[in-house]
């Protein structure tokens, strides 16, 4: 059984379509890269499915919990949407660090809130967790830094820590390197590539073409709100049966200056 | 002479610490509801209260003392502020509370929307709750972008409450006044300048310490 299965989303923003049909699915331990250009789509795919953003019609289902079904017509309570999205984690864009707490508190934060409202006081074992995902980052020395002290890699870094910190099924990239200089990128990458190894079940939105292509189980190229082409990352990158895919891979092959 | 104008002046300073403690224990708060209120998505909600700051902004805080002393006597053939000091001093606090309320939730409603949506979003695809999100992630953030505009609007405050003796609150300037009147000398009133002064230099001595304690992050 998959891990994920989406079927038939849409979304419109007003007039705009900006979901049509997108199905698929993922087995636990995958990794699953979408590509497309701007505008396409996948950010929006990947806020649906952390309930930033509600689908219009369709139905997104982990193993056998439908957490959104769009022929349903009773409203989730913010306590049943809370529960559902952390199937998920996301990495922004742009970090989202709570800038008034340290690196290793920021980790710390949202399984320490959970604890309580579970009455269960395991400080103790939240610390040890987070400090853990800290040095998996490399970042152990960093852990008493405010987000201001650490550079655009090095908050991305945590903010991969934090997004794990709650043991998702399934962890989202939002274009993770995008707002990075270069120098920066390989080091995020890095630490992808790592989660990757160890079978972290993924989802990543990117326009690193080569990552793409080398970290994915499976590739999905998205044009203006569908799945073109879907598919190993060899069938998707050597051989697309879309002249709109083979056109947007080859402005990242040979770019036009 | 010089002790006896400093015991009286400092009587009716007294009244003015007190109305300026006592409008700003009321008026932080209220103002928080107000800029809530204002940014409501509910037109029945956000529009009066619109209006209400409208009002209270385009209008001299003088004549909003007038009016809300006097108003109810003349609409209602009833003082309902009560007779003697006590009430005008009531008068005058709720004139300077529902006054700086309006000026301090435009300057709330300024902080919060200066917040990143991101940081709503991480709080929320963490599972925290919006009380969660707002109470641990948002409000030191927004105290922190708010300590400056909100000290510059507690200063004026000191100094507007002098605003006071137009419906005869005995505070510090009707002390000093009253020495022209009874003794034929002026100097008792420039005198109360030293009073404010050395108040707002405890106040923005005490505005920059906060804002010291909040520089440990950006």
């Amino acid at each position: 059984m998959a891990l994920l299965e989406v079927s038939n989303i849409q979304k419109n923003f007003g007039d705009t379509e900006v979901l049509r049909d997108i199905s698929f699915s993922m087995e636990k331990g995958q990794a699953l890269s979408i590509i497309g250009s701007s505008g396409s789509g996948k950010t929006t795919l990947l806020r649906c499915l952390n309930f930033l953003e509600k689908p219009d019609k369709g139905r997104i289902q982990i193993r056998d919990e439908v957490l959104f079904d769009g022929e349903r017509t009773k409203r989730d309570s913010e306590e049943e949407i809370r529960k559902k999205r952390l199937h998920f984690g996301l990495v922004f864009q742009s970090f989202n660090l709570f800038p008034q707490y340290t690196a290793l508190e920021n980790i710390m934060l949202a399984p320490k809130l959970d604890a309580q409202a579970h009455h269960r006081a395991d400080n103790g074992e939240i610390e040890a967790r987070a400090k853990e995902l800290l040095a998996q980052m490399g970042l152990s020395n960093r852990k008493d830094n405010y987000p201001h002290q650490l550079s655009g890699g090095q908050q991305q870094r945590v903010a991969i820590a934090r997004a794990l910190a709650l043991q998702p099924d399934i962890l989202c990239f939002d274009e993770p390197t995008s707002a990075l200089d270069p120098e920066l990128t390989g080091e995020v990458l890095r630490v992808i590539r790592e989660l990757a190894d160890n079978h972290t079940t993924m989802i990543i939105v990117t326009h690193e073409m080569k990552f793409a292509h080398d970290v994915a189980d499976q590739v999905i190229f998205m044009d203006n709100g569908i799945i073109l082409e879907k598919g190993s990352p060899d069938e998707v990158f050597e051989h697309p049966t879309h002249e709109r895919t083979k056109q947007f891979l080859a402005g990242y092959t040979n770019p036009q200056q | 002479m010089f002790a006896e104008v400093t015991l009286s002046l400092l009587g009716g300073f007294l009244t003015t610490v007190k109305l300026f403690i006592l409008t700003l224990v009321f008026a932080l708060p209220l103002g928080l509801f107000i800029s809530f209120g204002s940014m409501s998505k509910i037109k029945v909600i956000n529009i009066p209260i619109n209006f209400l700051i409208w009002i209270v902004r385009g209008t001299p805080l003088l004549l909003q003392l007038l009016i809300i002393y006097y108003g109810p006597g003349i609409i209602l053939k009833n003082n309902v502020w009560g007779a003697g000091d006590g009430g005008r001093f009531i008068a005058a606090l709720v004139a300077f509370v529902i006054n700086y309320a309006c000026y301090f939730s435009v300057i709330y409603r300024g902080g919060i929307q200066a917040i990143p949506v991101g940081q709503y979003e991480a709080g929320e695809v963490l599972g925290m709750t919006k009380g969660q999100i707002f109470r641990k992630i948002v409000l030191l953030q927004v105290i922190k972008r708010i300590v400056p505009p909100i000290s510059n609007e507690i200063i004026t405050l000191v100094k507007d409450t002098s605003l006071a003796r137009v419906i005869a609150v005995y505070e510090v300037i009707w002390a000093g006044q009253a020495y022209i009147k009874s003794a034929g000398i002026i100097w008792p009133l420039f005198y109360t300048g030293a009073f404010y002064l050395i108040f707002s230099a405890l106040l923005t001595w005490l505005f920059h310490y906060i804002e010291k304690r909040l520089s440990y992050f950006r």
